[in-house]
């Protein structure tokens, strides 16, 4: 099938897309990667009577560290992330995700910004930039702002970008040493959503966990931490069993629904596995 | 909206919709038949063309988007003689119905570039994004381990 | 000593398809073409009571819309089915529902406009005031008292029941028997997906009152005679249809479908060629879905092994029309193969067809033969377990022996020739079935769920003797044409009434009359697909098209060097007797003189001029309507390992190793193309694919997405070994490779799985065995251990 009509907008700048934002509002969306906008446009689930395609904006595709953060431009694509030296070596977590997100060619276009901004909970990075506690910079007619990463996702495919703005940025804070980060899936197929995914994020001093934080992917409404687990590895040697009860507090805390992918109970148990299996891999980075 | 893309080293200058997707722009608009529609979802692969050196599903492209860009769909693959790409898949019965035949070697051709030694895992792990429903994959791996070592590389 | 059969010959089709100049019909363009879409229904019954278009039609570019009711005033007909069993109770089944639509995706309206966007955009503007109705989507919940009805015609959703075997002795055979093995489970639906969507283009032409369908079917003159007899009435000799290139199949491209009929309707009526192009969501809800079986099974083994009895009865999900050959699949093609490999002296069948608010299912690879080698495949694994016997050896002790070949099965077919403990002797060398063992029982003491699945399968192909198929229930004999035309020049055209959509026919049927002929492959060119090309022919499914069509065209060959030979005789006065007709390099010499020889465009040039004895017809063409005595017998041993994550559920398919005996083979490379990409499919059925409905009809699987499909890195390189019994069913002695590998690779591999769990006690699991369906057994598994 194919999209509804709607008038087609490429501004040069920034400043020029948000003023088209400005002038259209809840009419208009921003065309960045496409992957997720046109499938929908495809099926007219999304009817936008504008378009504003940002691709032509020099300046918004990078991939850079700066004062302690790894800065990555909302138009960098995901092959980008897998292509980048510094994201292999250094941001695990995100490299792990990269690898996985919907297919190949899907990652030659589909943008960092696009999957956060999408702000759908079956997407990898909402999870990973979770764990990492990232910022997001978001640029409006009154200038540019940062939202950290926890006040970000509201709602299913909502966020706390104001209508007229637009994500420019996302910062990962580098992490420090003791610190190692991992990204498992578990989808039916290739391709395919997750069944369930953790992003674990863990710092260690010796054997004992100082700081955890937990992203989930598709086992909940909106995007979400795993609170609960987070808390019972912090200050903890992570023994078998203290892995174990992490598992299954995120596994409590989620809130996934029965669909083709499983029952809420597989689902549950299957972010307690996950849960558990990334934080391994986790401490095996760390280390 | 008047749009200008470079196919096969062609320039073309016409006039669509915004609406209007990048494939069917090739098959339409240009009579270039060769990329072919499997989905409507963007899991197949039949549609991949290269747009500015790059692997892409052309239906999950907007037209507009590559206002500007230069693109090589299946009919520009082979310059003279068949792209060793082509051959392999000739050579080791890697297309049977031949449907996702054009996306699949548009995928393969840029996956193996400058990399001669692509394992076996890593050839099948490139080709998540394209579905064949008749081969079975098998001869399609051979057919990319043999290009892979013929193009080099680079 | 051939110079081509057996050989791996690259095809010559190739060339096309990789520069992107494959003939598919979606490719087609015609001057002043209309597009057409067509509005199809989201709800999964409902009664139609108004078709609003004026909105449609009024939009810019916009040609015509037509309903149900304008093809049905008009005297289109119903499309019918093509299999009628004794008893069989049909419904009208229209091209686009008139006061009821029966599925989603049913089809209600139709739009033509000048471009295929605009058509999208006026199927948005079409309003259909439904009422809906309760759905049925079950097949054996379809036959309960009260559930909806989905025909008036078809009183209890059953349109046929179809039993065969000894009804009276199987349970007394039954009950003497040491053990008895009883399953019920499910044959769960798929669909065949094959990657072109279907396409149709249909031209009126006015002057010549011709119309020439283009439509991607795997047997056009089929789609020619119900287009002709059952819903459009064009004489059959000024209807021309054309399958050019058709992307896959699978069975799913065998039927006549609705759009066939619409799109030349509309031509004709519009004076303008027209075009319709599937989306994939379409496809889901209109292509003809495959399985779908309830069945209940038992087995009588006795503690040496033996099997005694077999009693089964299915429920077979027709969905909410009875397509083309929907009838046959659960029946003729299925409890017939009811004996499997094995002697099993006492079998009863019996399945019913059911109809549903679900989108028709028809064959799909294997049709029926994979339904019945799974349901045997897991009873004897199961027993195997029971008794404590290793699957192979129970199976050994079952099978039929060589030397009692032909052997008339209980249930109606003679199988032709095999060898199946060669069979299994070859597939446990070829993927060293001991070491698997071994490797298993290694991870078993390690706490991991290794198992490893067997199966032993075999499908009547080559379909098929006509009298056989008839006296069943079909409306066609299962014959096929090959007629071998000669130019004066000495090349030659091949004319065949199959058509492949995949297997290489250009490339093995040119082997095939190179080697007859003695001439380069190169000068032979095979024509097939196109109504006025070729003479009636019946296409190309169940593994039909070289014991059939390629005999077909081995037979004309006979006959053209048979008339070589006495044009040859006659220019060089000898006795026709006396010549010998030398194969390797297509001359005609007099036996023990060499030098007294004709070449091959000799004679063909003689043929021209008439240069004959005065007895015979001029020019060199021979055609044949071959009709097979029997159906052939291809059989298979497959094995496989997996491993299966005890917290996860997930499945790793680690070995898969394949030994089939297809008979004699004309391309090897091109035979294991087949078996590779069917195994592919059969595994796919085994761990991934489902076409789910809920309880409202709606299709829950209805994209790519939704719908699991294997790729690149889901299975690993198959270990392929073949051992080469010929076929007696056909001089070729070819039985047939397409649809094995499926055929069997869903019993391997859910065995293999079963075998993984059975330290946990689970005995059965309804496939596919996704992740969620494992993780679910082993903790139910836990909970009773408990």
């Amino acid at each position: 099938m194919i999209p509804g009509e709607f008038d087609y907008h490429s501004p040069q700048t920034l400043a020029e897309a948000i003023s088209l934002l400005v002038e259209h509002g809840d009419e208009a969306k921003i065309l960045a990667g496409g992957q997720s906008l046109i499938p929908a446009m495809r099926f007219r689930l999304a009817l936008p009577g504008t378009l504003i395609d940002i691709n032509r904006i020099d300046g918004l595709s990078y991939l850079r560290e700066e004062n302690g953060h790894l800065l990555i431009g909302a138009m960098t694509r995901e092959s980008a992330l897998e292509e980048s030296d510094i994201v292999q070596s250094k941001y695990h977590l995100l490299a792990d995700a990269a690898a996985v997100i919907a297919d190949p060619l899907v990652r030659n276009l589909a943008t960092v910004g696009g999957n956060i901004a999408h702000s759908d909970p079956a997407n990898d990075h909402p999870a990973v930039m979770l764990a990492y506690g990232a910022t997001v910079m978001a640029a409006g007619p009154n200038g540019t702002r940062r939202i950290a990463i926890d006040d970000f996702f509201t709602d299913l495919f909502e966020n706390s970008l104001e209508e007229n703005e637009i994500l420019t940025e996302i910062r990962i804070p580098t992490p420090a040493a003791g610190t190692g980060g991992a990204y498992l899936k578990l989808e039916r197929k290739v391709g395919d959503y997750a069944i369930s995914a953790a992003a674990v994020q863990l710092t260690m001093s010796g054997g004992t966990c100082t700081a955890a934080r937990i992203g989930l992917t598709n086992v909940s409404p909106v995007p979400m931490r795993a609170k609960n687990a987070e808390q019972a590895l912090v200050g903890q040697t992570l023994t078998d069993d203290v892995i174990e009860a992490a598992g299954q507090a995120a596994a409590a805390e989620c809130d996934p629904s029965q669909d083709l992918r499983g029952s809420v109970a597989y689902k549950r148990d299957l972010t307690r596995v996950m849960v558990k299996r990334t934080i391994r891999k986790a401490m095996e980075r760390a280390n | 909206m008047q749009i200008t893309i470079t196919v096969n080293g062609t320039t073309h200058t016409r006039d669509v919709e915004p609406r209007t997707l990048l494939v069917d722009f090739l098959r339409d608009h240009l009579g270039l038949t060769g990329t072919n529609i499997g989905c409507d979802t963007s899991q197949c692969g039949a549609c991949t063309i290269h747009m500015d050196s790059q692997s892409v599903k052309s239906c999950t492209v907007l037209a507009v988007q590559a206002d500007g860009a230069d693109l090589t769909t299946i009919e520009g693959l082979a310059n003279g003689s068949l792209h060793p790409m082509q051959q392999a898949f000739w050579d080791n019965h890697g297309l049977q119905c031949g449907y996702c035949t054009p996306g699949m070697i548009m995928s393969a051709t840029k996956l193996v570039e400058g990399n001669p030694g692509i394992s076996e895992a890593e050839i099948r792990h490139g080709l998540e994004g394209n579905i064949c429903r008749c081969t079975g994959y098998q001869n399609i791996v051979k057919a990319v381990q043999q290009a892979a070592g013929e193009m080099g590389g680079d | 000593m051939s110079k081509y059969m057996g050989k791996a010959v690259k095809r010559v089709e190739d060339p096309r398809f990789i520069q992107g100049r494959g003939k598919y019909v979606a490719n087609l363009k015609l001057a002043n073409m209309g597009h057409a879409a067509i509005k199809r229904s989201p709800f999964a019954h409902a009664k139609i009571n108004g078709v609003d278009a004026s909105a449609a039609k009024a939009l810019d570019g916009v040609i015509a819309v037509y309903t149900g009711q304008d093809l049905q005033a008009a005297g289109v007909g119903s499309l019918p089915c093509g299999f009628n069993p004794p008893g069989i109770v049909t419904a009208p089944h229209m091209p686009l529902a008139v006061d009821k639509v029966r599925h989603v995706g049913d089809g209600v309206a139709v739009v033509i406009a000048n471009d295929i966007y605009t058509a999208y955009d006026a199927l948005d503007l079409i309003e259909v005031d439904y009422e809906p109705l309760p759905a049925v989507v079950d097949a054996k919940k379809a036959t309960a008292a009260d559930a909806p009805q989905v025909h008036d015609e078809i009183p209890n959703n059953t349109s046929f029941h179809w039993p065969l075997g000894e009804s009276d002795t199987v349970m007394g055979a039954m009950n003497e028997s040491d053990h008895v093995v009883e399953l019920d489970f499910i044959n769960q639906r798929l669909i065949p997906n094959a990657m072109e969507p279907r396409a149709c283009v249909a031209e009126w032409n006015a002057f010549t009152e011709e119309m020439t369908v283009w439509t991607s079917s795997q047997n056009p003159h089929l789609i020619r005679l119900l287009m002709s007899m059952a819903t459009l009435g064009i004489p059959e000799n000024r209807l021309r249809v054309i399958s050019p290139d058709v992307g896959g199949g699978f069975g799913s491209k065998i039927f006549h479908y609705p759009e066939e009929v619409i799109v030349p309707w509309c031509s004709k009526q519009l004076g303008q060629p027209v075009k319709w192009v599937s989306t994939r969501s379409e496809a889901f809800v209109t292509d003809a879905h495959g399985r779908d079986h309830v069945t209940t099974a038992k087995l009588g083994v006795n503690n040496d092994g033996t099997f005694t009895a077999l009693h089964v009865q299915t429920w077979a999900n027709m969905g909410a029309y009875l397509s083309t050959f929907a009838p046959m699949i659960p029946t003729a093609l299925y409890i017939t193969l009811f004996s499997g490999l094995y002697k099993i002296p006492h079998i009863f069948g019996e399945s019913w067809g059911t109809m549903t608010n679900t989108v028709p299912v028809d064959a799909y690879r294997g049709a029926g033969r994979p339904e019945a080698s799974y349901l045997l495949e897991r009873l004897i694994d199961i027993a195997a377990r029971d008794l404590n016997m290793d699957p192979i050896e129970l199976r050994r002790k079952n099978f039929i022996q060589p030397d009692e070949f032909p052997y008339q099965t209980p249930v109606a077919m003679v199988y032709d020739s095999g060898d199946y403990d060669q069979l299994f002797d070859k597939a446990m060398e070829v993927s060293g079935y001991n070491e698997m063992i071994e490797e298993r029982d290694r991870a078993r003491q390690e706490g991991r769920l290794v198992g490893i699945g067997v199966s032993g399968c075999i499908e009547a192909s080559g379909a098929g003797p006509s009298k056989v198929v008839t006296s069943l229930g079909a409306g066609v004999g299962l014959w096929e044409h090959g007629l071998v035309r000669v130019h004066p020049t000495g090349k030659i055209s091949v004319l065949t009434g199959t058509h492949a959509h995949g297997q290489g026919h250009e490339t093995t049927f040119a082997q095939l009359v190179a080697d007859e002929l003695g001439v380069p492959m190169d000068d032979i060119e095979i024509v097939h697909g196109d109504t006025s090309k070729t003479p009636f022919g019946l296409g190309t499914y169940a593994s039909r098209s070289a014991a059939v069509g390629g005999t077909a065209i081995m037979k004309s060959c006979e006959k053209i060097r048979e008339k070589m030979k006495a044009i040859a005789a006659y220019q060089l006065e000898a006795a026709v007797e006396d010549m010998v007709y030398d194969q390797e390099n297509g001359t005609i010499h007099v036996q023990g003189s060499p030098d007294r020889s004709k070449t091959f465009v000799d004679i063909s040039v003689a043929a021209l001029m008439g240069h004959i004895p005065d007895d015979m017809e001029p020019s060199l063409e021979e055609a044949t309507f071959f009709d097979p005595p029997n159906f052939t017998f291809p059989n298979s041993a497959h094995i496989a390992m997996v491993e299966v994550d005890k917290e996860s559920g997930e499945i790793s398919l680690l070995k898969y190793a394949a030994v089939d005996d297809v008979g004699n083979v004309i391309n090897p490379m091109i035979v294991e193309g087949q078996l590779q990409g069917g195994i592919v499919q059969g595994v796919g059925q085994a761990l991934l694919e489902h076409g789910i409905y809920d309880e409202d009809g709606q299709l829950l699987t209805g994209t790519f997405l939704d719908y699991a499909m294997p790729r690149a890195d889901d299975v690993p390189m198959s270990a392929l070994g073949r051992i080469e019994i010929p076929s007696p069913s056909n001089p070729l002695g070819v039985k047939g490779a397409g649809e094995m590998g499926t055929i069997a690779g869903t019993p391997t591999v859910a065995n293999a799985v079963m075998d993984a769990l059975h330290p946990l006690g689970v005995r059965h699991v309804d496939i596919p065995h996704t992740a969620a369906a494992i993780h679910g057994a082993i903790q139910s598994a836990s909970v009773s251990a408990d």
